[in-house]
């Protein structure tokens, strides 16, 4: 078993708002070895990006609160680390990629005013080093004549190049560890085809871990080792992508990958989840997938499934698998 | 053969709903008087630049590309929301051009169209029922308060909505019910061509089934022709009986959608291919073909525009631009090497 980088132990967080509490995240636990790239999967409002935003401690208080749990990075429980020790961790050591590059890079600084601000502060470069590194930086992540661009605006690069950009600057102090929040959503399939092989060759050149969250589950099934399934703030299913896509055993992830129209062949009607998907504010009692759930039982109204072995590394959150 | 001839060849012209031909619009960038001052060059962007296509009754055509190829441009100029700078538009072998005002206004009962982001294309200050009933209104489809009523709760009951929803306003609703009400919108005055211009991207994957379900349920009851325009391969390749592949202003693949998808034959059709991550660990990743970046479609140059990404590129490539010909099986390309 190789070393767990990341752990999360029943983290919930809450968001107290004026017109009530809200549950993001809801008791969601998962460890990430050294060198693993985890999938966290699920759809608009299942609580993914909050679980990132609550490792990075990006999580604006008040409103939000971590209400339970741990997050152990290396070991160290992040939530009882000082504001000052946090600004050293982000960056250096666990960095983040974000969705929309044009609204998480600064319009009104050049892409090397930028990423050397990082190195200067974070490893004490000088500016002539910084600049050098930043050069390196954008040749590693594939963009062509570094040498001009590195004093480009952010308006002046396409989708996929800002993408590269803010990839650079994640990677610009050698962090151990990355967390990529929907990084190729915004991109067409030729450019999100290449930042994927960008990202996946970024990992294992440089050993490692990510944690990837993204709706597609195309995406995933290419780009991951393990996955973890979220629906309506609660982690529902986590396994080895191979044996989840082969053999899911959560009701919501079977509904979701039945939903998905193929390539290779043409069927009539997809098969989709019925309903929609739950209030966060005014959430059903019990398991949360019940009022859609095909397989519902008296029980899944009433009590919240727990995630159980179904088999060796495979965890589901089923009333399904209380019986055997 | 150009790809209006093969149509002819391959199908009657009777079944025929829309056909369109040699269809371009170009903008004109930098052309006010400021820039002018400024001294800045007068540029043309091609968004649409000749496109010829046609869709038979009762079919779908799926017309798919990455963003910016002209995809919602092609759907504003086929509703005549914008005006063409050359090319012809005929509906049911009229030309759509040449209407007048009036008969144009008319005629926008038979096209109608569903737009991607649900919650900006609904009124947030009218209820369900004014949002469904306005149209039959304009154009005089039902006249007393009654009639209007009735028609909007079949309508609701037909995309799925219940008869307590006439009165609730938009916001009250989900992304995917606030798309059946759009889609009931455009069916309140019984059109014969609908057109999605990415009517199912902004939804969550299992909303998004239901959704396309929903049109599949809606063409077989009212024998609808749909123009659908998606961005994502699957969906279209799911939703199409004959699809047409957009690059930087032109069509170059055409074809019915088992064939098209499952033999591709323009490099970049290939490439948008084997691009898709499939939701399956044991197919091949996702990997590009091509080199570099979409071409701009602002002042291109002479050739084809897949000149300089493309692994089949010869001398004639950059020189002339290839055409789109028939390959047989209904099937028309724009490439010199195929």
């Amino acid at each position: 078993m190789a070393e767990t980088v990341l752990e999360l132990d029943d983290l919930t967080v809450r968001f107290r708002l004026r017109r009530g509490d809200l549950t993001a995240v809801n008791g969601v636990s998962f460890s990430i070895a050294r060198g693993e790239t985890f999938g966290l999967v699920g759809e608009s409002g299942s609580g993914k990006s909050v679980t990132a935003r609550a490792i990075m401690r990006l999580i604006p208080d008040p409103p939000g609160e971590i209400q339970r749990g741990r997050i152990l990075f290396e070991g160290d429980n992040i939530l009882e680390r000082s504001d000052a020790e946090m600004r050293a961790l982000r960056g250096r050591r666990i960095a983040m990629v974000f969705q929309e590059p044009m609204s998480a890079l600064n319009p009104v600084f050049t892409v090397c005013e930028q990423i050397s601000d990082a190195l200067r502060t974070n490893l004490g470069l000088t500016k002539q080093q910084a600049r050098e590194r930043v050069v390196e930086l954008l040749a590693l992540v594939g963009i062509p004549s570094p040498q001009q661009r590195v004093d480009s605006y952010v308006h002046e690069f396409s989708g996929g190049m800002r993408q590269r950009v803010m990839l650079a600057m994640a990677l610009s102090c050698n962090p151990g560890f990355l967390i990529a929040d929907e990084p190729t959503t915004a991109l067409d399939v030729t450019i999100q085809a290449t930042i994927l092989e960008l990202i996946t060759s970024m990992i294992d050149k440089l050993g490692m871990s990510l944690l990837f969250i993204t709706h597609n589950l195309g995406v995933v099934a290419h780009s991951c080792d393990t996955i973890g399934v979220m629906y309506a703030s609660h982690m529902v299913e986590r396994g080895k992508t191979r044996e989840i896509f082969a053999n899911p055993q959560h009701p919501y992830t079977v509904g979701l990958l039945n939903s998905i129209p193929r390539l290779d062949t043409q069927s009539k009607y997809l098969t989709p989840i019925q309903g929609s998907v739950c209030s966060m504010m005014d959430p059903p009692a019990g398991c949360k997938f019940h009022p859609r759930c095909t397989h519902a039982m008296d029980i899944c109204r009433q009590k919240n499934p727990e995630l159980k072995e179904v088999a060796p590394g495979h965890f589901a959150a089923c009333h399904l698998h209380d019986r055997g | 053969m150009t790809g209006a001839d093969a149509m002819t060849a391959s199908g009657s012209t009777a079944d025929m709903l829309l056909e369109v031909k040699g269809l371009t619009k170009h903008f004109r960038l930098n052309g006010d008087i400021y820039s002018k001052i400024a001294g800045e060059k007068t540029q043309l962007l091609k968004a649409v630049d000749g496109i010829d296509f046609h869709i038979r009754k009762g079919e779908t055509l799926g017309l798919v590309g990455e963003s910016g190829c002209g995809k919602s441009t092609t759907a504003r100029l086929v509703t005549r929301l914008i005006e063409p700078t050359a090319g012809e538009v005929r509906l049911k072998d009229e030309d759509l051009l040449a209407f007048s005002p009036t008969r144009m206004k008319e005629t926008r009962k038979d096209i109608q169209l569903v737009f991607q982001d649900p919650y900006s294309s609904l009124n947030p200050r009218k209820t369900i029922m004014h949002i469904l009933s306005r149209p039959m209104e304009i154009h005089g489809l039902a006249r007393t308060w009654a009639e209007k009523r009735e028609k909007v709760l079949d309508l609701l009951h037909r995309v799925g909505l219940s008869a307590e929803h006439i009165d609730r306003y938009p916001h009250e609703f989900s992304g995917g019910q606030r798309q059946r009400i759009a889609i009931a919108r455009a069916l309140s005055v019984d059109p014969e061509l609908v057109i999605g211009d990415e009517p199912v991207s902004a939804l969550d994957v299992s909303i998004q089934a239901q959704i396309l379900n929903l049109f599949r349920d809606l063409q077989e009851e009212f024998g609808l022709t749909y123009l659908f325009i998606a961005h994502d391969l699957s969906v279209i390749r799911h939703i199409s009986d004959r699809v047409a592949v957009m690059y930087v202003g032109k069509i170059v693949e055409t074809g019915p959608a088992a064939a098209l998808f499952e033999n591709p034959l323009h490099p970049y059709t290939k490439a948008l291919l084997s691009a898709v991550p499939e939701a399956d660990p044991d197919k091949a990743p996702p990997k590009l073909t091509l080199q570099g970046e979409v071409s701009t479609p602002i002042d291109p140059p002479p050739g084809c525009r897949l000149c300089g990404r493309c692994p089949r590129e010869t001398a004639i490539c950059a020189q002339t631009e290839p055409p789109l010909v028939d390959v047989g099986g209904d099937r028309q390309v724009a490439c010199h090497n195929l």
